[in-house]
């Protein structure tokens, strides 16, 4: 009782110890993410100090403050440098919050250096990075950042025909006898599906089609069984799916079971379902120029082209792998943190696990998008 | 808490119904089975006062009367079909007998069930309706009765089918047509009437071709106007996937049908390979040389 009594005690002083240091002498990303800016209100001294600051005034979207601090700041507008970090059209980018920051010296010397920043956001789909190179240079005893800029295209007033199709559902009242039919469902069906055992869990790969001639919001929920009959677990692709699918489309879907051992499931009972849902046939995006690169970082990379004429607020890129025998090992996703304008390619690159990437023969992309007003 | 009362004394009320049958009489006149609705009368014989009760399916029925009295009971006073059980209270045993309410004759409404409400054409037996025949009263009429069924479509000949219903249930399957198209399927039982509606809608699409030609830089590809086997046309917002495959990548767009036919651009690639596909269904390929 003695012993436990000393043991809490020093568990009590020594948690009280660490919270002091790091209240007393925090480094400077915690202080950033923590909020307390103020302390970094100091003369950028050091390119160091000085990114920082920059970085601090972002986080705080103190716009003003960060655009006066820029040595380049003649370039471009104050507008701009604010529709680069924040997009210039509604997007994934407008409602993220930066989380935090990393730093990597480039290049020092007494009047100039540069910095890879990488700055971390994070949304309500997870976050993603914006890695920027930042040129420095010391004026006097301070030191400035130039701010790369990255001008988002803007469209020209214009008319763009478009020949829309629409899909509006009427459902049956609840006045309604009860033998009056309802619209039935999109009949959806599992093209393919495998499980594979990977980090640590169970991982279900697929595809879904929509074999109807009305669109369709699916989801696809899968219980893995035991030898007895007894559930495992039960978990949905959640957004490793395209949810809408117009007639003949085909998404890929991956639910993941973490903590599951492969060896426990005698069987997976799949259960996709389907339900009406009023639909628009555009926006039409292409991904133009697919490439994959091998090690050390394999990546999916290629650009998204809208070819309609309005503009898609998100894009979620589905990728499905597949090896030479033309199964899927794997599916991954990444949404598009800029908006996507009519007629102007947006980049994009997916990472691919390293340990998948050797495997992989082809692929395929597809796109699923979100604008302002509905999603699709 | 009324109708509660009601059940307990309805329960009451037929557990000693039971109990008395041994010794049931003979003092009280009516008919013992008549259809739902109809007005009938029950006669007493004896004298002193006394208390009717008729109890049945989701009704009771209580009437203060004088022994040797005709009750009168009117249009629509009894409507539910079923078994009941008359009792007559104020003297000891009461006497009790029995009444069947049966469902009139003459079918007042249709509950039809039609499905699916959408299916390809050409499909065998795909179309199933089922017709529930009923009374004024909501009673199921399970005396045999004729439902008749078309399927009818604009500009051609309904397909018609009776069927006579089974305790109060009729149904048929019949084809989907060749053609696509909105047709509407009837049920009709006696005077009443109750209308469907069935999509018949292309099946998988037959023969998938596109062409291909330079416009501006790019490669324009477009499908002939896409048909299933029987010659419909598969319906706008059918997504086609274009594919082009060149040397170290690789574009894909996914398009909807518009106006029959699906169109885009891809980029121009010497040597790329253009394929073309639909859900399951794969087309044609093109081998883009040289603006070709």
């Amino acid at each position: 009782m003695t012993g436990g009594r000393i043991l809490a005690f020093f568990i009590g002083a020594a948690t009280f110890v660490a919270v002091a240091l790091g209240a007393l002498f925090p480094i400077p990303s915690a202080v950033v993410s923590a909020g307390s800016g103020t302390s970094l209100l100091r003369p950028p001294s050091s390119p160091q100090v000085a990114v920082e600051t920059l970085v601090d005034q972002i986080r705080r979207r103190d716009w003003d403050a960060a655009y006066q601090s820029l040595s380049n700041r003649g370039e471009f507008t104050e507008e701009q440098f604010v529709r680069d970090l924040t997009g210039a059209y509604s997007s994934l980018r407008s409602y993220a919050a930066l989380d935090g920051f990393d730093f990597t010296p480039l290049h020092a010397s007494a009047d100039a250096a540069e910095m890879r920043v990488s700055l971390r956001w994070s949304t309500v789909v997870g976050t993603f990075q914006d890695v920027r190179n930042l040129r420095l240079t010391r004026t006097g005893d301070q030191w400035h950042v130039a701010w790369p800029i990255v001008l988002e295209p803007r469209v020209p007033p214009q008319v763009i025909p478009v020949n829309y199709l629409r899909w509006d559902v009427i459902y049956r009242g609840p006045e309604d006898d009860w033998g009056a039919q309802d619209v039935e469902s999109p009949h959806v069906r599992i093209v393919d599906m495998h499980p594979v055992d990977r980090g640590g869990g169970v991982t279900l790969l697929g595809e879904l089609l929509n074999e109807d001639v009305v669109p369709a919001f699916v989801s696809v929920k899968a219980t893995l069984l035991a030898r007895d009959g007894k559930a495992i677990a039960t978990e949905d692709a959640f957004d490793e799916i395209s949810h809408v699918l117009l007639p003949k489309q085909v998404t890929p879907f991956r639910i993941d079971f973490p903590g599951v051992r492969l060896a426990a499931v005698d069987s997976v009972r799949m259960n996709p379902s389907s339900s009406l849902v009023a639909a628009s046939a555009d926006p039409v995006i292409a991904v133009e120029d697919q490439k994959m690169t091998g090690l050390p970082q394999p990546t999916l990379t290629g650009q998204l082209e809208n070819q309609s004429g309005q503009v898609v607020n998100i894009a979620h890129v589905l990728a499905t792998l597949y090896d030479n025998n033309g199964q899927i090992v794997w599916v991954t996703d990444q949404y598009a943190n800029r908006a996507l304008l009519p007629g102007t390619p947006l980049p994009f690159a997916i990472g691919i696990p390293a340990d998948i990437a050797s495997r992989v023969s082809r692929y395929r992309v597809v796109t699923s998008s979100y604008t302002a007003s509905r999603f699709q | 808490m009324k109708a509660h009362y009601q059940s307990v004394l309805a329960g009451c009320l037929i557990a000693a119904a039971a109990a008395c049958t041994a010794s049931q009489t003979n003092s009280l006149q009516f008919p013992s089975t008549i259809e739902a609705g109809t007005p009938f009368s029950v006669s007493t014989t004896g004298s002193g006062g006394a208390v009717l009760y008729i109890v049945g399916p989701g009704q009771v029925i209580r009437r203060e009367l004088h022994r040797g009295e005709t009750v009168a009971f009117g249009q629509g006073e009894i409507h539910s079909a079923g078994h009941y059980a008359v009792v007559l209270t104020g003297s000891s045993p009461a006497e009790t007998a029995e009444l069947d309410v049966t469902a009139a004759q003459q079918p007042s409404a249709l509950s039809f069930l039609a499905k699916p409400s959408r299916l390809p054409v050409d499909e065998h037996d795909g179309i199933s309706g089922v017709a529930y025949v009923f009374d004024a009263f909501r009673n199921l009429i399970l005396k045999p009765a004729d439902v008749s069924f078309d399927l009818s479509e604009a500009g051609k000949p309904a397909v018609a089918q009776t069927a006579q219903t089974h305790n109060g249930v009729a149904w048929v399957r019949l084809d989907s047509a060749p053609k696509a198209g909105i047709a509407q399927f009837e049920a009709r039982a006696g005077n009443v009437t109750e209308k469907r509606i069935v999509q018949q809608v292309p099946g998988e699409p037959c023969q998938l071709r596109m062409n291909a030609h330079g416009a501006g830089g790019r490669i324009a590809v477009q499908t002939d106007p896409l048909l299933d086997c029987r010659g419909n046309a598969v319906p706008d917002g059918t997504i086609v996937s274009f594919k082009e495959t060149f040397s170290g990548g690789e574009t894909t767009v996914d398009v909807p049908l518009k106006r029959g036919v699906a169109q885009t651009t891809l980029p121009a690639h010497d040597g790329a390979l253009i394929s073309v596909a639909t859900g399951v269904v794969m087309g044609n390929e093109i081998r883009w040389q040289g603006g070709r």
